[in-house]
C-alpha cells in the first residue's frame, strides 16, 4: 500500500462508537462493498457519497469504541476512507484497522487543528500530518515497525500469507 | 507483578514482562460465534490455513441471532455449523444448547484462571470475573489464532479498582460497574488493564463479579479482572475435570493508579443516552417515560439477575402501554428460572419471555426500537441506534431498576416498588 495518503478531511466528535460507524442489523453482510454503504450511518447517511473519493477521517478521543466488530473498519475502507487520524483510539477498533489494512494513526491536537474539508496529507512512516489548507503540521505517532510491516503487506491476511510461504 | 502481567509472563515464557512489553501468548480458548465466526472463516481460508491449531481449544457459540431471523442469519449459521464439523470442533453450541456465549463459556467450563483466552466479540472480557485473561479481538485476528494458536499483545499498563462497603437493598452489582464507569469514563482505560478487589469484590457473588468484568470495555480497558478465590475455584472445579493454575498478584505488584470505591451511600444508578459513562443516581431520571423493557444480555441475563428482577414483579402487573422481555442468558439458566417459578412470574406480570440469546441488546431481533421510543435495559451500551431506529433512546439499569420501571412505565428507583 501507498505510505504517503492525501484526502480531504471529514470530521467527527469523540467517542464514535462501532454502532454508528456500522450499525448491528448490517453484520449479516460479508461483502466489503454492501457494509459500504452503511458505513457512518448511525451519523451521516451521506457518508459513502461524500467519501467515495478517497478521504481522511479525523476523529477526537476513544475513536471506534464498542464492539469487536472488524466489520466497522472495513465499511470505512471501502466507502473511500483512505486513513483515519484521531485524539486516541479504542483498541479492538485500531487492532481491526492495522489487520485490513487501514492505516490509523493516533495524532495529539488534530481534532482542534484539522477543520471540516481541509486538504490533508499524511506520511506513514514519519508519522507527519500535513494540513495543506491551513499551512499547519501535526506530528503523529508513529506506527510500531512490525505493524508498518502489516500494513505495507496490505493487511494481516496477505502477511500471514507471506510468513507462510516464506516459513 | 501483577495478576494480568503473571499470565501474559507465562503465556508467552518469559520470566517477566512490564508495560508496554510486547509478548506473543499462546491463547488456551478461542470462542466465535454466528456474526463474527463467518468473516473469521472467509480470513482462515484466505490465509490458506487448513486446519485450526488445537480443535479441543476452539469453542463457536450461535447466540446473536438464534434462532436465524432471516436467510441470510440462516447462511451464516450454516457456514459456522459446517466449519465446525470440518474442524472437528466437539465445543460447538447449537440452537437451544447453549445460550449468550459469554453466560455459555463460564458454565460449560472453558474458562479457568490463569487462562489466555480471546473472543472475537468485545465483551470476552467477562472471564476476567475468573482470573483468565481474556479479552476481544476482531474476525481476522481470529483466523490468525485459528491458525497458528499464537498472538501478540502489548503488555497494559493496569489501573487497581479498590471497592468496599455493603451495597444497600436493591442496589447491585450493575449499580457499582455503572458507578465505576462513570468515575473512569468511556475513554479512561484505553488499552489498559482494569482489577477489581476489595471487600466489597470478596463478598459479590460469581454472578456480579460477572457483570462488573463484562463492562470494562466500555471504559476502553483490554481486560477486567479479579483474583481468583475459593468462590472461583469452586464454581470452575464443578464444570471443567481440566487443571487450572489460579494465579494471584504479587503483593508488591505495581499498578498505573488506584481508584479507591466505597458503596456504603451507592444509590441505583443510570447510564443515559447516548454514553455509557453518562451515569446518573436513579433520583436524577426518574419520571422519563419509557416504551420498553429488557432484561438479559451477556451482562445481566443470569440467574441472580432474573431473581431480582422476579422479587420486584411478583404479584404485579406491568403499565399498559409498555412491553417487558425477558430472555435468560442460557439454556441453564432459562430452565432453573422455569423451576423457580421465575418465568412464571414474569409472563404473570405481561412479559415476554425469549428462548436465550443476545435478543434486542445490539439491534439484531426480538425488540428493536421504532423512531423516538425509549427503553430501559439491563444491556451494556447505549449508543446511537444501538437497539433499532438512530431515534430511539436506551437507558441502562440494573435488573431491579428495570423491573420496577417496567410497572410504572417510567424510570423509577426499585426501592419505591418494593415500598409501595
Amino acid at each position: 500500500m501507498k505510505l504517503t495518503i492525501n484526502g480531504k478531511a471529514i470530521k467527527f466528535g469523540d467517542n464514535v462508537d462501532t454502532d454508528v460507524i456500522l450499525p448491528g442489523p448490517y453484520l449479516v453482510h460479508t461483502d466489503p462493498n454492501e457494509l459500504a454503504k452503511h458505513a457512518m450511518e448511525g451519523l451521516d447517511k451521506k457518508f459513502p457519497e461524500k467519501a467515495a473519493d478517497g478521504v481522511i477521517v479525523v476523529g477526537g478521543k476513544n475513536f471506534g469504541c464498542g464492539s469487536s466488530r472488524e466489520q466497522a473498519p472495513i465499511a470505512l475502507k471501502y466507502s473511500g476512507v483512505k486513513c483515519v487520524l484521531a485524539e486516541s483510539f479504542a483498541r479492538i477498533f485500531y487492532r481491526n484497522s492495522i489487520t485490513i489494512g487501514l492505516p490509523v494513526l493516533v495524532c495529539a491536537g488534530v481534532s482542534s487543528k484539522v477543520k471540516e474539508g481541509d486538504e490533508l496529507a499524511v506520511d506513514l512512516q514519519i508519522g507527519k500530518v500535513e494540513d495543506k489548507t491551513s499551512g499547519s503540521v501535526l506530528q503523529a505517532t508513529m506506527l510500531p515497525e512490525f505493524i508498518m510491516e502489516v500494513l505495507e503487506d496490505g493487511g494481516l491476511i496477505e502477511h500471514l500469507k507471506r510468513r507462510f510461504e516464506t516459513e | 507483578m501483577n495478576i494480568i502481567e503473571k499470565i501474559l509472563a507465562n503465556a508467552s515464557g518469559k520470566q517477566e514482562v512490564s508495560p508496554g512489553d510486547i509478548v506473543e501468548a499462546n491463547i488456551d480458548v478461542a470462542m466465535t460465534h454466528d456474526l463474527t465466526g463467518p468473516l473469521a472463516i472467509k480470513s482462515f481460508r484466505e490465509i490458506g490455513a487448513k486446519k485450526v491449531w488445537d480443535s479441543n481449544k476452539v469453542v463457536i457459540i450461535l447466540d446473536h441471532l438464534v434462532p436465524a431471523s432471516s436467510v441470510i442469519s440462516a447462511g451464516l449459521h450454516k457456514t459456522v455449523r459446517n466449519f465446525a464439523e470440518e474442524q472437528n470442533i466437539k465445543n460447538f453450541y447449537d440452537v437451544g444448547r447453549g445460550g449468550v456465549c459469554h453466560q455459555v463459556m463460564p458454565e460449560k467450563g472453558h474458562v479457568r484462571p490463569g487462562e489466555v483466552i480471546v473472543g472475537s466479540d468485545s465483551h470476552t472480557c467477562t472471564y476476567g470475573a475468573f482470573g483468565a485473561f481474556a479479552t476481544g479481538i476482531g474476525s481476522t485476528e481470529m483466523a490468525a489464532v485459528f491458525a497458528t494458536g499464537k498472538l501478540w499483545f502489548r503488555v497494559p499498563e493496569v489501573i487497581k479498582v479498590n471497592v468496599r462497603g455493603k451495597f444497600q437493598k436493591l442496589v447491585t452489582a450493575k449499580d457499582l460497574t455503572l458507578n465505576i464507569i462513570g468515575r473512569i469514563g468511556a475513554d479512561g482505560a484505553i488499552y489498559k488493564g482494569l482489577e477489581f478487589g476489595g471487600s466489597t469484590i470478596r463478598e459479590m457473588s460469581i454472578d456480579g463479579r460477572m457483570v462488573l468484568c463484562n463492562m470494562a470495555v466500555e471504559m476502553g480497558a483490554k481486560v477486567g479482572i479479579i483474583e481468583p478465590d475459593q468462590k472461583t475455584v469452586d464454581y470452575v472445579k464443578a464444570r471443567t475435570d481440566k487443571p487450572f493454575n489460579p494465579i494471584k498478584s504479587d503483593t508488591d505488584a505495581t499498578y498505573e493508579r488506584i481508584v479507591d470505591v466505597d458503596i456504603t451511600a451507592l444509590e441505583p444508578q443510570v447510564a443515559v443516552p447516548h454514553s455509557v459513562d453518562n451515569v446518573k443516581p436513579v433520583s436524577e431520571v426518574e419520571d422519563v417515560n419509557v416504551d420498553q423493557a429488557f432484561i438479559g444480555s451477556c451482562t445481566n441475563g443470569r440467574l441472580e439477575d432474573l431473581r431480582a428482577a422476579a422479587q420486584i414483579l411478583k404479584g404485579k402487573k406491568i403499565a399498559k402501554r409498555i412491553r417487558l422481555i425477558v430472555i435468560p442468558a442460557s439454556q441453564e439458566i432459562y430452565l432453573n428460572a422455569i423451576n423457580e417459578g421465575l418465568v412464571k412470574t414474569f409472563m404473570d406480570a405481561g412479559a415476554t419471555v425469549g428462548n436465550p440469546n443476545c435478543g434486542p441488546c445490539l439491534g439484531g431481533h426480538m425488540g428493536i426500537l421504532a423512531q423516538g421510543e425509549a427503553c430501559i435495559s439491563t444491556s451494556n451500551r447505549n449508543f446511537i441506534g444501538r437497539m433499532g431506529s438512530t431515534k430511539s433512546f436506551v437507558y441502562l439499569a440494573s435488573p431491579a431498576t428495570v423491573a420496577a420501571s417496567a410497572i410504572t412505565g417510567k424510570i423509577t428507583d426499585p426501592r419505591k416498588a418494593v415500598k409501595g
